[in-house]
């Protein structure tokens, strides 16, 4: 049986590469992606507290995660696909206007 | 039904020129003048034959005080303000001057107003003023009593300033209004002292209440006496007594209907009503009475003074307008209350045929005011020369006009006091004969002589029968308003005093018959001595103004320093200019205006505003726009929140004592 120390470390490592690449990454859909990784590194810890305790609460919610990660995939996929054609590009830094 | 129909639906009297007011006022800018005249005429109209009818039942009914609350307009706590109507003796008379002088006015209205702009705003207004000044006589309580007085105030207000495009009526306008505004502070102070002393504004009650009263002795300044001279104060406003009268003469510029109509016959009378009216208060201080005598005598003399010198043919007369509420004052403080009403009436008369004369003459010099631009004109305009005459005689006191009696009467009550009384009687004497003199000298500078206007230029013409009609019925009513009186020569009874007997208590009957018969001779002779006081003016009027008119230039000239201040009005206008409305004006100015309001609101709220600008225009600097940094932003506020949690004592416990 794998501590369940392990499966945090884990979690925590993805969470803070989701962040990093949050942070510093300039392409849309890379950034999209690191916020995937961070939920997906959230539902990690859900499921290993959810075994470590013995109760079904985090898988639960592991369940609803999934289902806003899929609809904000959606929505999130279409605004990446119309900035890409009004714009040209997928580089954040020059998406900018919105600003005063 | 009641047995009195009218006199139960009192309200409809006042009622018929409010909506008079309101037709003309709403619908009368897009109909054309003869509907406007046709509104107008009736709601005064049938207003003065309601008065008519009421008067009649009133009479019917046995001369007993009616009155009738319609319903209650203010309680609180123990006080009550109703929309209460009484009728009696002093009602009766203040109604029918009202309505009748006022609704003769109203058709001379329709000949004067009708080439001007703005026709149904005039009518508008004077219908209001109608309903106002109806509210002030009818009132049975102090509370309504002074929605008519402020009602009336701002009706003069919107009369004066009835050509609003000129300065001068606007500013004549605000002055009225403002100088008004201390009077009435004055009468509200008297008011509220009057309900801490006896609990309530009601004529009836309060009277009553008052009557009880032990006399406050001379010079001894009890409630009464200060109630009364606060009362006063507010009657000096509204009446242009001393030292309150400089917005009268500056109220000419209003349409000469307006001046004949609010500015002679009635509302500049309120406050003599009012006097009147507060009796049973008044002769309870000896002091106020005192005082009231004196204001009314000096004013008379002070502006009979200004009268003599002034040559605008509508300041003569309104100076002559104050010195003749100056009598009445006088009368009233004196105790003649009676002969105040009195006079208060056939000056209704006399002063609404002089100023109509005055409207027509300008009518016919087309808007010429200045008296040393007309002369000549009586062969040319007879009938306004016939009735102004006649008026003219009137208020100069020469027997058997009105103003003969009226005066007499004042001018002997006033001789009978003990306190003053030499004194008082000296100065209105001498009153009355500048009003003889400076009235013929208006007479012989506009109707006689040689013309002194280009007779090629001006078209002098007499006016229509509209203007002419009123002229006519006010100067026999000028004529014959007298007559009551009449029968006190031949020792007959004075009617028209023991008329007003219910009203003011009884005439002094217990005087013996042989102190009766002195009084009597007295009374000739001071009448004598009235007439030929009179006499005397109209004699030097004719004189230096007829025979040798070369003549007041030169007294003008040898006697500068006296003709100066007078044509200068004593300077009252300029120390006022300089005592009250520049200090005032700088106060305002500087400390309300610019200090106050400027630096201080504004600055305030400006500041806020500013403060608020400047925190947003330097944060919007951290919504650049760029997705990345929100996104540091948010990683920030993670990493310190579960700081905060981690690191801050009791706040993990603190969050889950929220979470749960």
């Amino acid at each position: 049986m794998v501590p369940t120390n392990y499966y945090l470390i884990l979690s925590a490592i993805l969470f803070g590469l989701g962040v990093f690449a949050f942070i510093f990454k300039r392409n849309v859909i890379t950034i999209f992606m690191s916020i995937e990784l961070m939920l997906n590194a959230v539902n990690l810890a859900f499921v290993a507290f959810s075994q470590a305790l013995g109760k079904l609460d985090g898988q639960v919610f592991v369940l609803f995660v999934i289902v806003v990660a899929a609809a904000e995939a959606a929505v999130g996929l279409g605004i990446i696909i119309l900035i890409a054609r009004n714009r040209q590009t997928l580089n954040v830094e020059r998406v900018d206007l919105l600003k005063l | 039904m009641p047995e009195q129909p009218l006199l139960h639906y009192l309200w409809i009297v006042p009622l018929l020129p409010l909506l008079g007011s309101a037709i003309n006022g709403l619908f009368g800018a897009k109909r054309p003048n003869k509907y406007v005249t046709a509104t107008a005429i009736t709601s005064t109209g049938l207003s003065f034959l309601c008065a008519l009818e009421t008067v009649r039942e009133f009479f019917e009914s046995g001369q007993v005080l009616f009155r009738k609350e319609f319903f209650t307009w203010i309680t609180a706590g123990n006080f009550r303000a109703g929309f209460d109507l009484q009728m009696d003796q002093l009602t009766v008379v203040m109604l029918l001057v009202v309505t009748g002088v006022g609704w003769l006015i109203h058709i001379y209205a329709i000949g004067y107003m009708a080439h001007e702009g703005g026709y149904y705003r005039f009518f508008s207004y004077l219908n209001l003023f109608m309903f106002f000044m109806l509210i002030l006589v009818l009132a049975a309580n102090y509370v309504l009593l002074f929605v008519g007085w402020e009602g009336v105030g701002l009706s003069s207000y919107l009369l004066i300033g009835f050509w609003f495009l000129k300065k001068s009526a606007a500013d004549a306008g605000k002055k009225a209004f403002i100088v008004n505004r201390i009077g009435d502070f004055g009468f509200m102070l008297g008011m509220f002292l009057l309900f801490r002393a006896f609990g309530t504004l009601d004529f009836q009650t309060l009277f009553a209440k008052a009557g009880t009263w032990q006399p406050d002795a001379m010079g001894q300044f009890g409630t009464l006496t200060i109630a009364c001279l606060l009362l006063f104060m507010g009657a000096a406003g509204k009446s242009a007594q001393l030292p309150l009268y400089v917005w009268l003469p500056d109220a000419m510029e209003g349409p000469t209907p307006v001046s004949a109509l609010i500015h002679a016959a009635t509302m500049v009378t309120a406050g003599v009503y009012v006097v009147a009216r507060s009796h049973i208060l008044f002769t309870h201080s000896p002091t106020a009475m005192l005082v009231v005598a004196i204001v009314g005598c000096a004013t008379a003399f002070f502006a009979a003074t200004i009268g003599l010198v002034q040559t605008d043919i509508k300041k003569v007369l309104a100076y002559s307008t104050v010195s003749q509420l100056g009598y009445m004052f006088l009368a009233c403080g004196v105790g003649a209350f009676t002969a105040g009403i009195f006079h208060l009436m056939t000056h209704a008369f006399f002063k609404a045929v002089l100023f109509l004369a005055a409207g027509s003459v300008i009518h016919a010099m087309g808007g010429e005011q200045e008296m040393s631009k007309m002369g000549g004109l009586g062969k040319k305009i007879r009938w306004t020369y016939v009735t102004m005459f006649i008026a003219t005689l009137a208020i100069a006191g020469i027997p058997p006009f009105a103003g003969f009696f009226s005066k007499d009467a004042i001018l002997f009550a006033s001789f009978q006091n003990e306190t003053a009384g030499r004194i008082l009687y000296g100065l209105g004497l001498l009153t009355a004969l500048l009003t003889a003199f400076y009235m013929f000298r208006l007479i012989f500078l506009t109707f006689n002589g040689k013309p002194r206007y280009d007779e090629k230029k001006v078209h002098v013409h007499e006016s229509p029968w509209s203007m002419l009609g009123p002229l006519g019925v006010l100067a026999i009513l000028s004529v014959i308003g007298g007559w009551f009186a009449l029968p006190t020569f031949f020792q007959g009874p004075d009617y028209f005093a023991n008329f007003l007997a219910p009203v003011f208590g009884g005439a002094p009957e217990a005087a013996g018959a042989a102190t009766e018969a002195a009084t009597h001779q007295l009374e000739l002779i001071l009448g004598g001595v009235a007439f030929g006081t009179a006499l005397l003016g109209i004699v030097i009027a004719y004189w230096l103004y007829l025979k040798t008119p070369r003549k007041p230039d030169d007294l003008a000239k040898s006697m500068k320093p006296a003709y100066t201040t007078l044509l200068n009005k004593y300077y009252v206008d300029e120390l006022y200019a300089f005592l009250v409305v520049r200090p005032l004006l700088w106060l305002s100015t500087n400390v309300f205006w610019k200090a106050t309001d400027v630096t201080g609101i504004d600055g305030t709220v400006n500041g806020i505003a500013h403060g608020a600008a400047a925190i947003g225009d330097g944060v919007r600097h951290s919504q650049s726009g760029n997705t990345r940094s929100y996104g540091v932003w948010v990683v920030a506020g993670a990493i310190v929140v579960l700081a905060v949690i981690f690191f801050w004592p009791g706040a993990g416990k603190a969050v889950w004592g929220l979470v749960r």
